[in-house]
């Protein structure tokens, strides 16, 4: 049995935020699912908003400050991350996309995760295929089949309609995913990443 | 320990006048700042090297060869040479005559440049950064070091019989420095070769510059150059002072607002938590300064920048005042009194003349390389 570390992304602005609350669901299902195939999970909540002013910052200057260097390394470091994001404009948020261009683009490689998404009305669920799956796909993370969806009429439904068996199916995929890898190297040693320059020259030293 | 100044040479909108100086103005003012660098008693000034507006110094040969014939001790110096855009027998020549017109005062800091489009402009491809890096340099030695050169690599086109003109001065060529800000390759690059190695330490927090210190250090003493702590390490940084502080941050306020690179972004208090960036009393940067110490280690060059941004030429000037009155005198006591006799001082025509012939006289020793 081993522990797992679950990362969880959320972009929602609002208090209390629907794109929190839908986070708050997969993670839960998805420690349930591990728990079943006997592992257990560390949860570590990313909660964008609170790195507004950071992720700006970082695009101007370059680097992470305060807080944002922390959640990028939880990220980096997790065996599988939950990102949940409010559907903005036909996409996802702006905050959530900046997260996601400050990462290293190598962070999420090979990486399980699992997307889920949040609007006013169900109109806007084919986001996660036309816009949220092709970011994870740049960044070459294997993503599961289920992505999920919930609009505000999700959220009335008395006993949970739909939404309950597609958070369950999207954990239990992710679940299987992270129970069936080995546990994550930490974030990458960047200084690690060097060719020694004997070898580099060959035949030019 | 050498203490000076670099600039980028950005011709930038004074952001409280609104106006902008032309470059003849622009070129004039930074050939007075390097002056005024050795009349405060500065050791080294450095020059970047830019092919777009707006900066000015695409040619940095010439504007220090200016320069040194209107100064008598400063070391002259880049920020950085360009390896990678630029023809590696051009960078042989020009500054092999730079250092003869200079009587040895020349070293040069070599970069790859992070401006996407110059690349194309000179024929190259931007992902091919580090493997120029590394096969222009290898030829840049080649060229300083060897008499006749017969080469044949990627980048550019043969040489047979090549000799490049003139031969360095005294037979030593310029001392290099390599600079980056975020690529470990370079850093294994400056310790392969024994080169020294500059951190820009200007727009990253000082953690990084540690690690990447750290790292070189390592790799120096790795490739057989020495201990860890004689690698040959520079350290850039950014001040601005008055005798108050708070007159200090004032002042400045608007400058660091608009700045080209960091502007627009987190306020001063924050960024001069996050890097190196001191706005304050003389006392202030001077510990700071100190400070950079407890996480590099005893370095050999510490240069500073004070002239970007949009800043007048007057209040620059003023800087120099500073530096060269109250905060220079105290560093160099300080570091000097700190650094334990093994640890070299940074390489000058003249260390490197006396090194030569040294070797000469134990022929044994002399590297193959």
């Amino acid at each position: 049995m081993s522990t797992r570390t679950l990362a969880v992304v959320t972009a929602g602005l609002s208090t209390p935020s629907s794109t929190r609350l839908l986070a708050d669901r997969l993670t839960a299902a998805t420690v349930d699912a591990l728990r079943r195939r006997g592992d257990d999970a560390t949860v570590e909540v990313v909660d964008l908003r609170e790195h507004a002013r950071a992720l700006a910052d970082h695009l101007v200057t370059g680097f992470p400050s305060g807080g944002l260097r922390a959640a990028l390394d939880t990220v980096t470091g997790a065996d599988g991350v939950i990102a949940v994001t409010p559907v903005f404009s036909a996409s996802y948020s702006g905050l959530f996309k900046t997260f996601f261009d400050v990462l290293d683009p190598d962070a999420l490689s090979g990486r399980p995760v699992l997307m889920g998404a949040t609007a006013g009305t169900a109109r806007h669920s084919l986001v996660l295929e036309h816009a949220m799956r092709p970011l994870f796909a740049y960044l070459r993370a294997v993503v599961v089949p289920t992505a999920v969806f919930a609009a505000s009429e999700d959220w009335a439904d008395g006993d949970g309609g739909s939404l309950v068996p597609r958070v369950e199916r999207a954990a239990g995929e992710l679940a299987d995913l992270v129970a069936g890898r080995p546990t994550s190297a930490r974030p990458a040693d960047p200084f690690a990443d060097f060719v020694p320059f004997d070898q580099l020259l060959g035949d030019q030293a | 320990m050498q203490f000076g100044i670099f600039t980028v040479s950005d011709i930038t909108a004074d952001p409280t006048t609104g106006r902008t100086p032309s470059e003849a103005e622009r070129i004039q003012a930074v050939v007075a700042i390097a002056k005024k660098a050795e009349e405060v008693g500065l050791d080294v000034f450095a020059l970047g090297e830019h092919h777009n507006p707006p900066f000015f110094s695409s040619s940095p040969t010439t504007t220090l060869a200016y320069i040194a014939a209107q100064t008598s001790t400063l070391q002259l110096s880049t920020a950085t040479t360009l390896i990678t855009t630029n023809d590696p027998v051009k960078i042989a020549e020009d500054y092999a005559m730079l250092q003869h017109l200079a009587g040895g005062r020349v070293d040069l800091t070599l970069g790859r440049g992070n401006t996407g489009p110059v690349y194309p402009w000179f024929g190259k491809d931007i992902r091919d950064g580090i493997p120029l890096a590394v096969e222009n340099y290898a030829l840049l030695r080649r060229l300083w070091d060897t008499e006749v050169v017969d080469w044949k690599g990627k980048y550019r086109t043969p040489l047979q019989g090549f000799t490049s003109t003139p031969r360095p001065l005294d037979g030593v060529p310029p001392f290099v420095w390599h600079g980056s800000i975020r690529s470990p390759q370079i850093a294994e690059q400056a310790a392969f070769y024994g080169d020294g190695y500059f951190a820009n330490h200007i727009f990253w927090p000082a953690e990084h510059t540690r690690r990447m210190v750290e790292f070189y250090r390592g790799r120096f003493a790795h490739h057989g150059h020495g201990d860890a702590d004689q690698a040959i390490v520079g350290l850039g940084g950014q001040v601005f002072m008055r005798k108050n502080s708070q007159d200090a941050v004032r002042e400045f306020r608007p400058y660091f607002d608009d700045a080209p690179v960091y502007g627009h972004g987190p306020s001063l208090e924050e960024f001069s938590r996050e890097t190196p960036l001191t706005v304050g009393s003389p006392q202030q940067v001077i510990e700071r300064t100190l400070g950079f110490r407890d996480y590099v280690g005893d370095y050999q060059r510490q240069l500073f920048l004070v002239d970007h941004a949009g800043l007048p030429l007057k209040t620059v000037l003023e800087q120099l005042d500073i530096l060269g009155e109250e905060v220079v005198p105290v560093l160099r006591r300080e570091f000097a009194a700190l650094k334990p006799a093994h640890v070299p001082d940074a390489p000058t025509h003249a260390s490197l003349v006396d090194a030569r012939r040294a070797g000469e006289q134990a022929p044994a020793e002399v590297s193959a390389r």
